[in-house]
């Protein structure tokens, strides 16, 4: 069962080491940023790359992370460490919701894509006219370092603090890969009539893949709360959280663990020297992201990981995969 | 509650703002009921059909109303070469592919058009743009009708196309059965951009009809997107008088809740629509098929 866990352990070693190393606020900005990217996007992995279940509205988990945090805090004087656990549950049970109505309702593909889009403008529109959201002026946390609080001076902490969230989603990520479920939720991708006749649950499979990407990716978003001490419903909820998710896990490697964390240094790093190289011209590093987008999923389906397996192992007899890049065995062709 | 003059011009105005949504949807519909894919870029086209008919507007001194013969046969041609060497291509035939190569799309329109011209908001005003009639106690915007009446005809001669015309007939069959299409020698590549292409064609239309009255910036597609979708769904995929149907009752729901719920919750109405179409009815209410 050590199968994965080797290259996750490796890649957590060099970002833990980099603020030792780096004292520039810049780049540990940059780093703390690209991690909750990365936070954020494993969360969509699980559901749209493990699962195939593509989203276009993982803001509405990321926005209620950020959300239910913000207004315990704000509201209620409550504890940063339990306004976060309340945050995972708040996300955990909006994608339930948002789950068990969609995948009961049979939608899938470009339907669940534009459901999920449609249930996040509808909490973006809500949470910007509602006062208890602080409206259309958002939420201040106040400033108040210290353990407790989640609110660290030093931008090192909050590497390590994201790090550890960042790892601790990568384990759970690979233990998924190497279960049942995981298989399960493979076998769902790769062809759902096939998975349902071999006696899988298809709609447990997907809810319980839903409920914790959702839990994931409000993570993140409470994350970017402690960081930033500022939300609004265009930020928490805003279109391009979403696609932030999406992007990082497609580029990266989709359904792959280490898919995400690679897909969002990489996607940032470029759009950083993009923007280096044409200077203060604005939405240029989106427009490529834009680019890069298409030429993945036109020439690259499987993302920079899945590039680097094809060169490295190319005309060499077939090595054994990751497990979660293994297609499902190919059953019968369902009718 | 609003008396009743009020609450009757906020539905007059919702019909005549939901024309223009059903003008937009309608090759949002098109392109659906041919190709079977959903177009994510639509706004984005949108967007840019807007920038160009300000553009001819401010630099060639272009009246909305005329550029409307140039406009769609740019746009025809634009969509045709994105639809055969862009999506085609990129896509390899994938449902879950061509969203996101589309999606792909916008995000370069988007951030290049705001590279181009800033996050500034941009109007033109023509005429027209503040001219209003007065039928029964009731004002009415001239631009508004006008974009009304443009949309019901576009919408009666692509129905037109479709049913008399032989390219309307080739492309009724490939949406029909692409495989039977291809051995009785329609070239199905050139009619899914020929399909494509009349979409766009159709969002340069409603780019001039829109113009006089609304105002344009890199994001505004954004705003018309996701109602498209709402129309599409609601109408049932791929029907074009579903379109111009769900374009008029959304456009009224708009209306109306803006008027109830205050400006900053009007659209909500829309995304629960949506939601619940799809949750309850994916065939659409008005959609025949399924």
């Amino acid at each position: 069962m050590t199968r994965g866990y080797l290259s996750i352990i490796v890649v957590l070693a060099i970002l833990a080491a980099l603020p030792f190393l780096v004292a520039s606020n810049v780049v540990l900005n940059f780093v703390v940023f690209v991690l909750i990217i990365t936070l954020t996007a494993q969360g969509w992995n699980l559901l749209g790359g493990v699962g195939g279940q593509n989203s276009f509205g993982h803001a509405a988990f990321f926005g209620t992370g950020a959300y239910v945090s913000a207004m315990l805090q704000v509201h209620y004087g409550v504890n940063a460490w339990v306004a976060l656990a309340a945050a995972i549950a708040g996300g955990a049970v909006v994608g339930w919701i948002i789950g068990f109505l969609s995948f009961r309702a049979g939608l899938k593909g470009s339907y669940f894509a534009l459901v999920t889009l449609a249930f996040a403008e509808v909490l973006r529109i809500l949470a910007n006219a509602m006062e208890f959201t602080g409206g259309a002026a958002g939420l201040l946390l106040k400033l108040d370092t210290g353990f407790w609080n989640l609110q660290f001076s030093s931008r090192a902490a909050f590497v390590w603090l994201a790090l550890f969230f960042v790892a601790l989603a990568l384990f759970i990520s690979q233990w998924i890969a190497n279960s049942r479920f995981g298989a399960h939720l493979v076998a769902v991708r790769e062809n759902e009539e096939a998975a349902k006749a071999l006696g899988v649950d298809v709609l447990a499979v997907k809810l319980r893949a839903i409920t914790i990407s959702g839990a994931i990716t409000a993570t993140a978003g409470c994350l970017y709360l402690q960081y930033f001490l500022y939300i609004d419903a265009n930020i928490a909820y805003g279109v391009w959280i979403s696609i932030e998710a999406l992007l990082a896990a497609m580029v990266g490697g989709r359904g792959l663990v280490l898919g995400p964390i690679i897909g969002a240094f990489s996607l940032h790093g470029l759009g950083e020297v993009t923007k280096l190289a044409a200077g203060r011209v604005p939405g240029i590093d989106l427009a490529v992201y834009g680019a890069v987008l298409i030429l993945v999923v036109g020439f690259a389906p499987g993302g920079i990981l899945g590039l680097i397996n094809k060169l490295r192992f190319r005309g060499r007899p077939r090595p054994e995969p990751e497990k979660a890049a293994t297609p499902a065995p190919k059953t019968e062709e369902a009718a | 509650m609003y008396p009743i003059s009020i609450v009757a011009e906020a539905m007059l105005n919702g019909l005549l703002t939901g024309a223009v949504y059903a003008l937009i949807a309608l090759g949002l519909t098109l392109v659906y009921g041919v190709l079977h894919i959903i177009n994510f870029a639509h706004g984005a086209f949108l967007t840019v059909a807007m920038f160009a008919v300000w553009a001819a507007y401010v630099f060639l001194g272009l009246d909305p109303y005329l550029a409307i013969v140039p406009l769609t046969i740019l746009f025809f041609a634009f969509g045709y070469v994105v639809q055969r060497f862009v999506i085609g291509p990129a896509s390899h035939g994938d449902d879950g592919n061509i969203l996101l190569v589309t999606l792909g799309l916008s995000i370069i329109i988007e951030n290049v058009l705001l590279a181009l011209f800033q996050s500034d908001t941009r109007s033109i005003s023509t005429d027209v743009s503040f001219q209003v009639l007065e039928i029964g106690g009731l004002l009415i915007s001239k631009a508004r009708l006008y974009g009304f009446l443009g949309a019901v005809v576009v919408t009666a001669l692509l129905w037109l196309l479709l049913v008399r015309t032989d390219t309307g007939k080739a492309i009724r069959a490939v949406a029909k059965e692409k495989l039977g299409a291809q051995l009785i020698g329609i070239d199905v590549k050139h009619v899914f951009a020929v399909t494509f292409g009349l979409g766009t064609a159709t969002l340069a239309i409603a780019a001039c009809l829109l113009m006089p009255t609304f105002y344009v910036n890199p994001r505004v597609g954004g705003a018309f997107v996701l109602v498209a979708f709402t129309i599409v769904v609601l109408g049932g995929m791929g029907s074009i008088t579903g379109a111009l149907a769900g374009g008029l009752v959304i456009g009224v729901v708009e209306s109306l809740c803006s008027l109830y719920l205050g400006d900053s919750l009007g659209q909500i109405g829309i995304f629960i629509i949506f939601i619940l179409v799809l949750l309850l009815r994916p065939t659409g209410l008005f959609g025949a098929r399924a």
